[in-house]
């Protein structure tokens, strides 16, 4: 410690490790945190049924959800990304999840919601097998901290069937 | 200290000159008499001031910020807290600041040294050690 240069140095490697160790502090303080989401969806119209040219059935549907997913947050918590798959089987995959909607949420208070829409992403399936299929609506989501480990979870919501018929 | 030791910090020193550095207030540079070219501004007891003036301030600020942060629920609160205890223990331990030589050590002066010449090894030592091999 005999000149400038090596103070700044040792100050310098001691302040990250430091730093270092308060965001390991900071993610392991997650842990204490025990989540409570809710969530409702309620699928209201499948307006388009459709076999397309290349032999895939395509779904477009209306749903309506409302979930709060506040306790989720915590000093740690930079943003929950959450999406609302549809995921039900078929002869060849054991599981098929789509994505139909998804949102980020950058603070708590975005976290209570209500939201009515259709789909974003398309519902098509690998095939033709969606008529009068049983399927789930599961809100899946992912909380991103500010540092540390990233964990998922979801909710599965079920009792959702298709039409026998196209439309 | 041989006369080419001091030769060479000299001339060490004279191109630091060149950068100026003349020009930053004491604690970061002062100009130095030739028996305390090799010497540090800094003594023994000053490098372990330094480093108790180190470790304890960033630890206590570190430990007070976690704390603040997590009953105010502000990350941002947690790091502005250390960032500000980082920046106070730098000004107080980095520049070479007058109290960090209180207990100067007196090196000899180079003109003293050259007065008592380095003894020499011994030659019969060495003959004893080539005729064992």
């Amino acid at each position: 410690m005999h000149s400038v240069m090596l103070r700044a140095n040792a100050l310098l490697t001691f302040s990250v490790t430091i730093l270092a160790l308060m965001c390991a502090m900071a993610s392991l303080s997650d842990n204490f945190n025990s989540p409570s989401p809710t969530a409702q969806v309620q699928v209201l119209n499948i307006y388009r049924f459709q076999k397309k040219r290349n032999g895939d059935d395509e779904v477009s549907l209306t749903f309506n959800m409302s979930a709060n997913l506040q306790s989720l947050f915590t000093w740690n918590t930079k943003q929950v990304f959450v999406f609302l798959a549809a995921e039900y089987e078929t002869p060849k995959n054991a599981l098929n999840q789509i994505s139909l909607w998804d949102s980020i949420l950058p603070s708590k208070e975005d976290a209570k919601f209500w939201i009515q829409t259709t789909n974003k992403y398309s519902f098509v399936d690998q095939g033709s097998n969606l008529q009068n299929k049983d399927f789930n609506l599961t809100l899946h989501w992912h909380v991103m901290p500010k540092t540390g480990k990233m964990f998922a979870d979801k909710i599965a919501m079920t009792g959702f069937r298709l039409p026998e018929t196209y439309r | 200290m041989t006369r080419s030791d001091s030769t060479t910090s000299s001339s060490i020193i004279k191109a630091a000159g060149s950068l100026r550095l003349h020009y930053l207030p004491k604690p970061f540079f002062s100009r130095q008499k030739s028996s305390e070219l090799v010497a540090s501004p800094m003594d023994w007891q000053g490098q372990k001031l330094a480093e108790h003036l180190m470790q304890l301030p960033l630890v206590l600020f570190a430990v007070l910020a976690f704390i603040t942060g997590y009953v105010l629920g502000s990350f941002q609160t947690m790091l502005l807290i250390y960032a500000a205890g980082v920046i106070l223990t730098s000004l107080i331990m980095v520049p070479n600041w007058p109290f960090f030589n209180r207990h100067p050590l007196n090196w000899l002066d180079s003109s003293e040294a050259e007065k008592y010449p380095k003894p020499q090894p011994a030659n019969l030592g060495m003959k004893k050690k080539t005729s064992k091999k």
